[in-house]
């Protein structure tokens, strides 16, 4: 099996495999963030900062401790979401803005301690050995991208992530129908972590080398305009944004030195045009199910009255 | 050594007062984190250095020169990139201005290339004064009287004209303010101005005092301009004035003590450190939750 693979992947361009992982990377990541952005409701500009965690943990995990991969990959999650519940529990009691300025302020100080420790090798940053796995990395990437919208899609139909949308929508009315706000919140936020662990561990063995500087607040907003621009809340629509922004700046190579200035400028066209991301508003399922000359589920009918009521009230505050 | 901290702390402070002024009146008035703000600054400084090196002229008339410049971007700006998605989603809006700001800061890096330009020798006369124990240069005397005049100028304008009135009254409430007659427009655009000017001259300033403007350079000033803002209350303008001479006296002190390697860190952590005790803000305005 693993032979057979390697042999399939060896047939793929390196340069083509490299943005086809860069692409599932970024799925995976914006799916955590869509955890806690999208379904939650709680703005966070320092996701990179558990990517972060999650690439120097692993990477030191091999290195020091020779880790199998597999373990190795779970514990980074598990790691990363541990440090996100302790962070959680005190600054996720703000709200809004606020909230939006300690995670990127969190972010910050995890940059600046990554590039004055030791064990991170400073500025220097870390030069990672490739993982000894028998399946080969692009595709162990993207069984985990699979996998991770596999789970986001099941807690987005779970009691779970019914009581995250409940606290998106509105605190006060989640509150008094029993729902401990905070804990739901801290529990979201360590599960966007968890996944952004992950996302940041195979990025650090595919890639390997890693610099806390990769991981500054333009990794954040990258992964947040992911996010919005597939349009919050909806996975498909994380998979999209994710796929357009990676890819993005590849294709945008052949201007040179203008790629940037047009993805800023795509950034601010695409808002204009779409405000609410290109899947907003948008349901998957119901678009499949009518393709098929069925009628919608109701139960997708109702789910998207719900998000777009949410999402109105969220624009009011 | 404490008083000559105080002073370079104060002035660098100051600075970042001036352009967290930007970020606290555009959120009191639209609730927008106008993330071009900091690129804005930028340009500030550029136009500045072009004023100077280029046109030859004295600082005063460059630092108007800029801020006329950066008054027209900034107007421009929320002409093109906020308006348009001024009824939708606040995070729409906050990704346009990322993308302004990605969109600026490469321009900058095009034009005027990736190297640090510092300001021609000689353009402003830096002198040391002698108080005491501290040396004082006049150039920080210069960036502390600026800054001074023009927070003074700001609260005038707020407080004592009609515009001023008529921002006040569209922070408080925007629609009830629109049914009263304000051209509600006019005073958005209005208030872009004032920002942006207040940031093109901090811009002017720091690339005075540090002698080095750079196209990266509005990224971490405007974050930590933000953060200033935040600190002191977003929305309130002695807040952000506050908040900015905060920050900037305690990342000097911090340096001082010997955390010069942790410098971008300290003033996230006195931001992080202030919102868990006053989830505010210092002078923010507690934010009534209605059921």
């Amino acid at each position: 099996m693993g032979d057979f693979l390697q042999q399939m992947v060896g047939h793929i361009n390196p340069y083509y495999l490299q943005i086809l992982v860069n692409i599932g990377i970024g799925i995976i990541l914006a799916l955590g963030l869509n955890v806690v952005t999208g379904l939650t409701g709680q703005l966070s500009l320092g996701h990179a900062a558990f990517m972060s965690i999650g690439a120097f943990t692993s990477a030191l995990l091999t290195i020091k401790l020779g880790m199998p991969f597999s373990i190795n990959l779970i514990l980074t999650g598990f790691i990363t979401a541990a440090v996100a519940a302790l962070i959680g529990l005190p600054i996720l009691r703000l709200t809004g803005d606020y909230l939006a300025i300690c995670t990127l302020g969190f972010a910050e100080i995890v940059k600046v301690v990554f590039l004055n420790l030791d064990i991170t090798n400073k500025a220097l940053g870390l030069s990672v050995p490739a993982a000894v796995t028998s399946i080969p990395m692009p595709v162990v990437v993207w069984g985990v991208v699979l996998l991770t919208i596999i789970c986001v899609t099941f807690i987005h139909n779970s009691r779970f992530g019914r009581a995250l949308m409940a606290v998106r929508g509105d605190e006060i009315a989640a509150e008094a129908m029993g729902i401990n706000v905070t804990l739901y919140k801290v529990q979201s936020f360590a599960l966007g972590a968890f996944i952004a662990g992950v996302g940041g561990g195979l990025y650090a063995h595919f890639m390997g080398y890693i610099n806390p500087s990769d991981f500054g607040f333009l990794k954040s907003v990258d992964i947040l305009s992911m996010v919005v621009l597939g349009g919050l809340g909806s996975i498909t629509g994380s998979v999209i944004g994710a796929t357009i922004l990676s890819a993005a700046p590849e294709f945008l190579r052949f201007m040179a030195s203008y790629r940037m200035l047009v993805y800023g400028g795509l950034l601010v066209c695409m808002m204009i045009f779409r405000p609410n991301g290109l899947m907003g508003n948008v349901s998957f399922t119901g678009l499949v199910l009518r393709a098929l000359g069925r009628k919608p589920h109701l139960k997708t009918v109702m789910e998207q009255k719900i998000s777009e009521t949410s999402r109105s009230g969220n624009g009011d505050t | 050594m404490f008083f000559q901290q105080l002073i370079n702390g104060i002035a660098l402070g100051s600075t970042y007062a001036l352009i967290a002024l930007g970020y606290t009146m555009v959120y009191g008035i639209i609730t927008l984190i106008n993330f071009a703000h900091g690129e804005i600054y930028m340009v500030g400084a550029f136009v500045g250095l072009f004023a100077t090196a280029v046109l030859k002229v004295n600082v005063f008339v460059a630092m108007l020169i800029s801020m006329t410049v950066c008054i027209v971007l900034g107007v421009l700006i929320e002409r093109i990139a906020y308006r348009p998605l001024r009824k939708s989603s606040r995070l729409s809006a906050l990704i346009s201005a990322i993308g302004v700001s990605i969109f600026l800061s490469t321009l900058a890096q095009m034009l005027f290339g990736a190297n640090a330009k510092g300001y021609p020798e000689g353009v402003f006369p830096v002198k040391q004064i002698t108080i005491g124990s501290a040396e004082i240069s006049t150039l920080q005397l210069l960036i502390i009287a600026v800054s001074a005049a023009l927070m003074i100028a700001l609260e005038f304008i707020v407080h004592k004209t009609k515009i001023g009135k008529a921002m006040r009254a569209t922070s408080e409430d925007y629609n009830t303010a629109a049914l009263m007659g304000i051209n509600v427009n006019m005073v958005i655009s209005f208030t872009f101005a004032l920002g942006s000017a207040l940031a093109a001259a901090g811009g002017v300033l720091v690339g005075l005092l540090f002698n080095a403007v750079s196209f990266n350079m509005g990224l971490m000033a405007g974050l930590k301009a933000f953060a200033a803002a935040v600190l002191g209350g977003i929305g309130s303008i002695p807040g952000a004035m506050l908040g900015g001479l905060l920050l900037g006296v305690t990342e000097v002190a911090g340096v001082a003590i010997g955390f010069s390697s942790y410098r971008d860190a300290i003033a996230f952590a006195i931001l992080v450190l202030v919102l868990l005790v006053k989830p505010t803000g210092l002078l923010g305005r507690k934010i009534q939750k209605k059921v």
